[in-house]
């Protein structure tokens, strides 16, 4: 079958994106959740069972504890308190474990074992996943049901001191509250004086139930100098005096109002033998779990070796402590040592409140939880609970009633614990399986891509697609029947749920169908390339290579730089800093090759140019492909250098010697527009300057300044009609921003109230559906009816013009300049150097790239979900829809990279004589976008315990999958105007 | 004949590294607390003195361009005013690039401008002693195959890496490693010393080795 590389690009890509999707949802396994919204509050608890008679007692069990304390204590790894360590450095908590009052536990954290992930654990219960950052938007604070949250609406009067992440997930919950920040590593004594300060004060106020102190100090040292620093002795010791003064203070008010506290000592993470945290080691999920309170009456016994158990458990035991209802989500059982000296029929109730919330939350997440082995002992012991309430309420007070008593708790307590079990593996960790099938996809697709790049740049835009004959060979039957028995074996084995095993058996086999074929492929093609690499370095004999520019060599290193820089997580949060750097270079390069090409004229002579060869030899292995596309398609390159001055006597020299130069100065500009990354993000900008109020004005000026300069620049290409519907939509877009209150009508300006300027959008949107409409028509005549070169070309620049309307609607105001110069620079670029300069389409393909990226970060887009602007999603709506906000959402995103793709459609199908460039380019275009989405891939794989995988890696994640999205669909739109032009010709 | 051309490219090359190894090391004798890091501009000032002055000896000593001809006392002060010009507008120049590049316009100006300097004394100076002030020869030296002696390859060869070794020298700064040599411009003008230096070593290797096949228009 023969394709056209643009086809061929797009059909890749869109196999990448089945690919990507399927590591995406191995990466993000789907939370466990309550379905039930969070804000219903009129819920009741479940009431006690009963056999026949109604139980009395339907309200929640009163609290066990008046007061809480909870000291939670960065990186307090589980050695550092039942070790030798703490018997050392801290002999007030090691005498309290001793001597019984208390509970000591070994609590384990899942991975990533980071302090943000760990909080919402304790105090949800529930095994927070990215995929919640995704679904709040990054919305800083817990919208899942919490302790602290059920403890606010029963009006717990709540403090809160240390790590100011506290008081970004829950705000306005603690009626008190100082927060320190954790960004000075080097800082481990003044954090936690800040915390310790306040610490007297309260004590003796006494007007509060529940007191938060985190410290992170112990944090800092571990990073600092490692878990067996001296310094972490005086740390621990300072924590231990800490405790012994909350601890007398606590017990010196029980005194006074004779009812019990609670004091919890727990770390939300351990620390690694080289003091750093986040991945999954044993001594990072260890952490200590202390409950100390005189209602605690131990007996004395193996207090050096604790039971382990969950961090999540801690939720519910506080939730039971304070008499709250158990968070919805929560996944942890009951410590059962905090009840047992309460009555029996309390234990049982408290019991069986856990195991039905945790039952529950099965039902709505698993679908055959009828047979699940924890259910069922639910059923059971619900049951039996429901006989003895009435042996009980019968007030049968015989043996009979504490032996029941006694075997409803075993069951209870074991139904409790395979429940627990069966959702925290339902949450699981990394789904390797789907990952891993995800990753062979992708690979496979860049790997045919690369291995068909020599042919497609070096000879003709087509393609022979081999479809037939590896359907047919030996190898794919055996490779599909290897790939189905590893499915089996890994479906039937695997523990934990996997995403790809749950989907149905037909599209499970069409994957392994789609990753046998693909190799057959990449195998035939790779013959192929064997084969005609010996043809090649005959030919290339025959006719010596005239080498790579400058621009080439550096477009190309660029983007092997780029997709090397996505390892470190520095470089990904200061992504912008790359491409503004790359794009500048290339700039600076372009103002070489013109001021060479000016002064010197022809500077191509073979006579002596020793080192270029010698360079182009080094990477000759790939670049064989490029010698020809010198041979075959640059047969001009020679003559540019005249070209200069006589093709183009229109525009002045000057002009093209200063154009790179002001394309960077316009480039400078954009980038003080918006700060965005994480280092620049806090610094002032322009942008800010402008959106404060009292700069309305200047605001006003610019936009209007903006869209007069677009209107300017995009009225040029179209027809009459498409000219005057710019216009007003322009104009339409103004009144809209007016309208909405962010700038001012000069003729207007005692304005009624703000509405939500809907009539204006929708107007607008009328015009931009009017404009692309006369745009593809304009398209589909020149493919039907084959008019004339020149109506495609209008059709084309019809959408642009279209598109670039939509943008202009959904930026913000203080984005129009972005847009303005970005037409700007594109008009610069046409004008004074890919035309006079004659590059060829895969140079300017990856020029548009580029710019297209480096235009994403110039309106102040950054690599982490909170910058997406999602208000573009609701202009010219009246509510939520969701499909339309999704869309214009992300298309106010991307808004750069699409206005600059359409573009690279619109100039390469202008050249009259472009031939089969545009297919080139989508080639291009799609290689160049897949390149780093599967090295950021497997990047990420193999960095999924690091540090900031959560907050740096996996946004950027999502990113590049959408991305991909994105360039599937303009590869999809290339290739049909594609299609349009071949028809004609 | 080459051999020996390539010797004593080697010599003066040996030269300039040891002068910026001199300056160094030199100041600490006279000025208290110096150090590269903490005392960068006077680092900056004094390295860009060192290496113009072995320049200038260099040129003068050597006289690698054996075509100078005879010309007046006045035609050669209005030469050297023209190089100082030169010197200066390379070095606006070199600033402007470095803020186009995203250098803070209003502060750190003294540290961008002595960057600047520094960068200029490592490209420009030497093409406008080798060279002179004539544009075209500057173009011509630095577009494909304009080279006409070792001289020039060399001056092609330093400059570049002297230029790709400052440019190299921006990528640390966005990494969150919190070093002191992060701080804006230390990276790019240590960047461009090593670059510089590299440049200096490679290049009479980099000529000696592929001596058989340098020919050159002029000899």
């Amino acid at each position: 079958m023969r394709l056209s590389s643009g086809a061929f690009a797009a059909s890749c890509i869109a196999i990448e994106v089945v690919g990507v999707a399927i590591f995406l949802r191995g990466f993000f396994p789907a939370p466990v959740r309550s379905s039930a919204p969070t804000e219903q509050r009129a819920e009741t608890p479940a009431p006690e069972p009963a056999a026949g008679a109604s139980s009395n007692w339907t309200k929640l069990p009163p609290p066990l504890f008046s007061k809480v304390v909870i000291v939670l204590i960065d990186a307090l790894r589980d050695d550092f308190v039942f070790g030798s360590k703490g018997v050392k450095y801290m002999p007030y908590i090691s005498y309290l474990i001793e001597k019984g009052s208390s509970h000591g536990f070994v609590a384990e954290a899942k991975p990533p074992t980071v302090t943000m992930p760990r909080i919402k654990a304790l105090m949800t219960g529930s095994l927070p996943g990215f995929v919640d950052v995704v679904r709040n938007l990054n919305s800083p604070a817990l919208l899942e049901d919490n302790v602290i949250r059920q403890a606010k609406s029963a009006g717990k009067r709540m403090i809160f001191y240390g790590d100011e992440t506290w008081v970004k997930l829950f705000p306005k919950h603690f009626i008190e509250y100082d927060g320190t920040t954790s960004f000075f590593v080097s800082d481990y004594t003044e954090v936690d004086n800040n915390v310790t300060r306040h610490l007297d004060e309260v004590l003796k106020r006494g007007d509060w139930d529940m007191l938060i102190l985190h410290y992170l100090g112990l944090d800092h040292i571990g990073h600092i100098s490692g878990p067996h620093s001296p310094l972490i002795g005086r740390k621990l010791s300072e924590m231990d005096s800490i405790l012994m003064k909350i601890h007398t203070s606590l017990l010196a008010k029980e005194r006074e109002t004779l009812s019990p506290s609670l004091l919890i000592v727990c770390g939300d993470h351990g620390m690694s033998e080289t003091g750093s945290h986040g991945a999954s080691s044993t001594e990072e999920v260890s952490t200590p779990l202390i409950l100390i309170s005189s209602a605690f009456e131990r007996k004395p016994g193996d207090s050096r070796h604790p039971k382990r158990v969950q961090q999540t458990d801690l939720a519910a035991t506080l939730a039971i402590g304070l008499g709250l209802p158990i968070p919805k989500d929560n996944v942890g059982s009951l410590l059962f040592p905090v009840i047992e000296e309460k009555p029996m029929r309390e234990q049982l109730r408290f019991l069986h409140l856990n195991t039905v919330q945790l039952s529950k939350l099965l039902q709505e997440n698993v679908p055959s939880y009828e047979k699940d082995p924890g259910f069922e002992q639910f059923k059971m012991a619900e049951r039996l609970h429901g006989n003895w309430v009435k042996l009980h309420l019968e007030e049968n007070h015989s043996d009979i009633l504490v032996g029941l008593g006694t075997k409803v708790l075993r069951q209870y307590l074991s139904a409790l614990k395979t429940l627990s079990l069966s959702l925290s593996t339902q949450v699981a960790q990394y789904d390797i399986y789907s990952m891993v099938v995800g990753t062979a996809v992708v690979l496979e697709v860049l790997i045919l891509l690369l291995l068909s790049t020599p042919h497609v740049l070096c000879r003709k835009a087509e393609l022979d697609v081999p479809l037939l004959s590896p359907v047919f060979s030996l190898l794919f039957y055996l490779m599909f029947l290897v790939l189905s028995a590893i499915h089996v074996v890994v479906c039937t084995s695997a523990e934990s749920s996997c995403f790809f095993c749950s989907l149905p058996w037909l599209a499970a086999a069409g994957v392994m169908v789609l990753v046998s074929a693909l190799l057959c492929a990449i195998v035939s093609a790779l013959v192929r390339m064997v084969v005609i690499d010996g043809m090649l370095l005959k030919k290339n004999a025959a006719h010596p290579s005239s080498g790579w520019s400058e621009v080439d060599l550096l477009l190309l290193l660029g983007t092997v730089g780029h997709v090397l820089s996505l390892g470190a997580s520095s470089f990904v949060e200061e992504e912008h800093q790359t491409w503004y750097f790359l794009v500048n270079t290339l700039c600076l390069a372009l103002s070489q090759e013109t001021c060479r090409s000016y002064f010197l004229g022809d500077d191509c002579e073979p006579q002596h140019h020793f080192h270029v060869e010698q360079g182009c030899e080094g990477v000759l292995t790939h670049t064989l492909q490029d010698s020809t596309v010198c041979n075959n398609f640059k047969p001009n390159r020679a003559g540019k250098g005249p070209s200069l001055s006589e093709a183009h006597g229109g525009c002045k020299w000057w002009t093209v010697l200063a154009s790179p130069w002001l394309v960077l100065a316009c480039c400078r500009m954009l980038r003080s527009l918006n700060q965005t990354g994480v280092q620049g993000a806090h610094r002032p900008d322009f942008s800010h300057w402008l959106t404060s109020s009292e700069h309305k004005v200047q605001l006003s000026g610019l936009a209007a300044l903006s869209l007069l300069v677009i209107f300017m620049l995009v009225q040029r290409g179209c027809s009459l009609v498409s000219k005057a519907a710019l216009a007003l939509g322009l104009l339409g877009v103004f009144c809209y921003r007016a309208a909405i209150g962010n700038v001012l009508f000069p003729w207007q300006p005692d304005n009624k109230g703000i509405s939500k300027g809907i009539v204006e959008a929708r107007f607008v949107y009328v015009f931009v559906l009017g404009i692309l409409f006369t745009g593809t028509k304009a398209l589909l005549k020149s493919q039907v009816i084959a008019a004339d070169f020149k109506t495609k070309t209008v059709g084309l620049w019809e959408i642009y013009s279209g598109l670039v309307l939509l943008a202009a609607l959904l930026l913000r105001p203080h984005n129009l300049p972005v847009l303005a110069f970005s037409l700007l620079i594109q008009m610069i670029m046409t004008k004074f150097i890919w035309k006079p300069l004659r590059h060829d389409a895969a140079e300017i393909t990856v020029m548009h790239y580029w710019f297209g990226q480096a235009f994403f970060y110039f309106q102040g887009n950054s690599n982490n979900i909170a910058t997406i602007d999602i208000s573009a999603g609701f202009i010219g709506l009246d509510a939520y829809m969701e499909v339309p906000a999704t869309f214009l959402t992300v298309f106010g995103t991307y808004v750069g990279p699409v206005l600059w793709a359409s573009h690279l459609v619109h100039f390469l199908s202008s050249e009259a004589s472009s031939g089969s460039a545009l297919s080139r380019a989508c080639f291009c275009y799609a290689l160049i976008c897949s390149v780093p989405v599967a090295t950021y891939i497997i990047l990420v794989t193999s960095l999924r315990y690091h540090l900031f995988i959560w907050s740096v890696f996996s946004p950027k994640l999502l990113y590049e999958g959408m991305h991909l999205l994105i360039t599937a669909v303009l590869c999809a739109v290339f290739t049909a105007t594609d299609q349009t032009g071949r028809t004609k010709s | 004949m080459k051999d020996t051309d390539i010797k004593r490219l080697l010599y003066t090359h040996l030269l300039c590294i040891f002068s910026i190894f001199l300056s160094t090391f030199i100041p600490s004798f006279f000025l208290d607390n110096f150090s590269i890091l903490e005392t960068h501009l006077t680092w900056l000032g004094i390295c860009s003195v060192f290496v113009t002055a072995v320049n200038l000896m260099l040129y003068l000593v050597v006289k690698p361009n054996v075509s100078s001809k005879r010309s007046s006392l006045s035609h050669k002060v209005t030469r050297v005013l023209k190089c100082c010009i030169y010197f200066l507008m390379s070095c606006f120049l070199l600033h402007v690039v470095f803020v186009l590049y995203g250098a803070p316009l209003t502060e750190l100006v003294l540290e961008t401008f002595l960057f600047a300097v520094i960068l200029s004394t490592y490209t420009t100076v030497p093409c406008l002693c080798l060279l002179g002030p004539n544009l075209r020869a500057w173009l011509r030296v630095f577009s494909r195959n304009g080279v006409t002696s070792i001289w020039e390859n060399s001056l092609q060869i330093t400059t570049i890496s002297s230029f790709v070794g400052a440019w190299l020298g921006a990528f640390p700064i966005p990494l969150d490693w919190e070093r002191p040599w992060q701080v804006w411009p230390i990276s790019c003008t240590l960047g461009a010393t090593f670059g510089y230096v590299a440049g200096l070593v490679i290049s009479p290797l980099w000529i000696y080795r592929n001596r058989k096949q340098l020919t050159y228009k002029n000899n």
